[in-house]
């Protein structure tokens, strides 16, 4: 016999929020998202609710009744988040829970409350953890999930449902109790059927008359959906009582990327480390590969006798699931794991998982260019070594102004469509910043004569320019700077500039040096 | 007859730089135009595969060497690749590639101050064969550390050009070439104050079973060609008349 518990969350927003935020507890605040220009409430915690606000009202009314309401706005797909975590949670309880509709949760508990001594014991415990992490549930047993939802929602006193009693605990509840939608729920009310137990013994060919829109003969005649539709009563009403079998989608938690390798004897050789990795390596990378993932970051653990943890890390540019190359990547750090007594579990986990991309094998492979794993490899080694820091690859960026001109990117595979400016000289060695010049020009905007940099007197015989490049206001102020292409008595050429114009106070740099 | 006898000494001259350890280019690797330089180099091609070295005194040679290099890759990387730059105390500004004829975006700079470690990342990056190119500034290099990339290099197929910048004297390395750039004033058609395409004085001090030399270049065009001064033309028939 089965045993189903129904978990509600009456205000599962509001918590989320107060728990993030304590103050909010013992204030009413709603929680809003934007509809056609105004704000519709989503959810209102439990003062809002002693106060009659309510979800669906607009947040100006609310805020009409009581003025002091605080206003929140909702995250967007934050009770599906909520609920699947929880869900993953509950597996504590059971190892079959489903996430069931956007405030609640179904637990396939037969079976499972006896080892918390009872139901008694069992939903105690539900409630008082979930309570514990600041959330109000409302938590019903029964043989069915169809009872068990109608209790947790619609019987306040009541909580465990006795095995082959639910038909007696869904009489007095209303017709809404049995997970039927608006429209049914209000031809019942409207047919003064209140309750459960109005119509529950109708014959089943009368309720299909009446309810021939939203019963199971629609079900029954759209064949092609095996599901029947929600609002369908005569199923709701076989579901609740047992009669017809319902499916629940149990949510199956990600396994974890991480393998495990205790010894029997302590290890406290280089050696005997490089195996252990090797071997874990091996089998997570077996796992990756089926999956067709790779490894971006992982973690190698070494739990010493002593209760001492090492670790080393490691990260790649590309997904990754070569054993060898990865091997590679953290023999560069082994030096740094300290044995000490001896190591008597190696954990290997792997921290950042992404998908695998593999390239297609091609006999020649010389043009592959920046998208050779050999280069994705190369590259791993050796920001694992010299810091990720340390490597750049530039893309043009849409500005001007000359250190802003490129960015920095990370990736290996992002282009842009931004071309790169050559329509002006621009030298090949650029200083980080420019370095101070003493400068005699002849008259004003016009290249000058001569310049002194580091000691040097340099005559210039040649000279293209100004450019004038505008300091960005909106990013940074500042002066404008003229740009000059010279070349001096020696030939070499450099790129100058002058701050400021001619009549304030100015300076002249040297940014650059040409070919 | 004679055409007989030409043939047998160019199929002796192959033989002997064989002997020598000469190697052909790898099927991967393009052919380089340079002129007249090109006829230094063992069977007139320009090494790949190999370690190049630039004595830079000062920083306008390095600027001058970049260039150079910049020139030579350009060929390199048309058909794609991707190449390092590793420096540490100068930076390469990327558009200034673009005007010969590279894209930026298939190089990865790296900048790092420790030499222990751009040497290591200079080792690392030549025996990559997935690249096609290293540009390397190891400050200054012995002959332990020389023959330490240029078996990497051997290995690998990739084309090393270390950047000298702090070298005092001209110790034995075993590189394939080395050479020393420095720039030269450029002319313009009419003598316009304006300045003209980048010019550069090319010394290529020592390579392999070749002949060493000195060149006037000027990069224009989208390649290096060879200038003909007054003065150049004046050793020429100084040479031609002893």
């Amino acid at each position: 016999m089965k045993r189903f518990v129904s978990i509600w969350f009456p205000y599962l927003k509001t918590d989320w929020f107060s728990v993030r935020q304590p103050l909010l507890r013992e204030l009413p605040f709603v929680v809003v998202v934007p509809d056609h220009g105004r704000k519709l409430i989503s959810a209102a915690n439990e003062q809002a609710v002693k106060r009659s606000i309510n979800t669906g009202m607009v947040a100006a009314d609310a805020k009409a009744i009581y003025p002091l309401l605080q206003v929140i706005d909702d995250e967007p797909g934050l009770s599906e988040r909520l609920l699947k975590r929880m869900a993953e949670w509950s597996i504590r309880f059971s190892p079959c829970v489903a996430v069931d509709g956007d405030d609640g949760l179904i637990i396939d508990a037969t079976g499972c409350s006896h080892l918390w001594g009872g139901d008694k014991f069992y939903i105690e415990d539900i409630i008082a953890r979930f309570h514990k992490h600041g959330y109000t549930v409302r938590v019903a047993i029964a043989d069915t999930i169809g009872a068990a939802w109608a209790v947790a929602r619609f019987n306040k006193d009541q909580s465990i449902i006795e095995p082959g009693q639910h038909f007696v605990a869904l009489l007095s509840l209303p017709g809404a109790a049995l997970r039927l939608d608006d429209e049914t729920t209000d031809r019942l009310n409207k047919l003064g059927l209140r309750q459960v137990k109005d119509f529950i013994n109708m014959p089943k060919a009368a309720l299909r008359r009446r309810f021939l829109n939203h019963g199971d003969t629609k079900a029954q005649r759209n064949t092609k959906s095996s599901k029947p539709p929600l609002g369908g009563l005569g199923v709701r009403i076989n579901q609740a009582l047992g009669l017809e079998e319902e499916m629940i989608q149990p949510v199956i938690p990600v396994e974890p990327y991480q393998e495990r390798l205790p010894c029997l004897e302590p290890i406290a050789t280089a050696t005997g480390i490089e195996i252990a990795l090797q071997r874990l390596l091996e089998s997570l990378c077996k796992r990756l590969k089926q999956e067709g993932k790779g490894i971006r970051g992982a973690l190698f653990k070494c739990y010493r006798i002593d209760g001492k943890i090492e670790k080393i890390s490691i990260g790649t540019i590309r997904a990754s699931h070569h054993v060898d190359h990865l091997f590679r990547l953290f023999a560069l750090k082994i030096g740094a794991i300290e044995p000490a007594l001896g190591i008597e579990l190696f954990i290997l986990h792997a921290t950042k998982v992404e998908d695998h991309s593999p390239l297609q094998e091609k006999i020649w492979n010389s043009e592959a260019g920046l998208h050779d794993e050999r280069i994705a490899e190369l590259l791993d080694r050796l920001s694992c070594k010299i810091g990720i820091d340390a490597i750049h690859r530039y893309l043009p960026d849409e500005h001007y102004w000359p250190e802003r001109s490129v960015k920095n990117v990370l990736s290996l595979d992002e282009t842009t469509i931004t071309e790169w400016k050559v329509n002006r000289p621009r030298p090949l060695q650029l200083l980080e910043r420019p370095e101070y010049i003493e400068v005699t020009a002849p008259i004003p905007d016009y290249p000058p004569m001569n310049f002194r940099y580091k000691g040097k007197l340099h005559t210039i015989k040649k000279a293209d320019g100004p450019e004038r490049i505008e300091q960005e206001w909106w990013i940074e102020e500042g002066q404008h700077r003229d740009y000059y292409y010279v070349e001096d008595q020696e030939g070499c050429r450099y790129w100058l500039f002058r701050l400021g114009h001619y009549d304030e106070s100015y300076q002249w740099f040297v940014h650059g040096f040409f070919v | 007859m004679p055409a007989l006898k030409a043939d047998i000494i160019t199929q002796l001259k192959k033989d002997i730089l064989a002997l020598q350890g000469f190697r052909p280019l790898l099927h991967k690797h393009s052919r380089i135009e340079l002129g007249t330089i090109n006829h230094s180099f063992p069977d007139s091609q320009f090494p790949l595969g190999v370690n190049h070295e630039f004595i830079c005194n000062n920083n306008e040679s390095l600027t001058a060497s970049s260039g150079f290099i910049a020139g030579i890759l350009s060929t390199l990387l048309k058909k794609g690749g991707a190449a390092l730059w590793i420096s540490s105390s100068y930076t390469i500004f990327p558009p200034a590639l673009v005007s010969f004829g590279i894209n930026p975006a298939q190089f990865i700079f790296i900048r790092l101050r420790n030499r222990n470690q751009i040497l290591w990342t200079i080792e690392e990056a030549l025996k990559c064969e997935g690249l096609t190119a290293v540009v390397g500034e190891p400050s200054f290099i012995d002959l332990a550390i020389s023959r330490r990339l240029q078996l990497a290099t051997e290995q690998s197929g990739v084309t090393g050009f270390l950047l000298r910048t702090k070298q005092q004297t001209l110790n034995t390395t075993a590189c394939t070439c080395r050479w020393q750039i420095h720039p030269l004033q450029s002319e313009t058609e009419d003598g316009l104050p304006e300045v003209g395409f980048p010019r550069l004085k090319v010394e290529l001090l020592k390579v392999r079973s070749g002949r060493p030399g000195k060149w006037e270049i000027e990069w224009n065009n989208g390649s290096f060609n060879e200038v003909i001064t007054k003065h150049s033309s004046a050793i020429d028939e100084h040479k031609e008349a002893v």
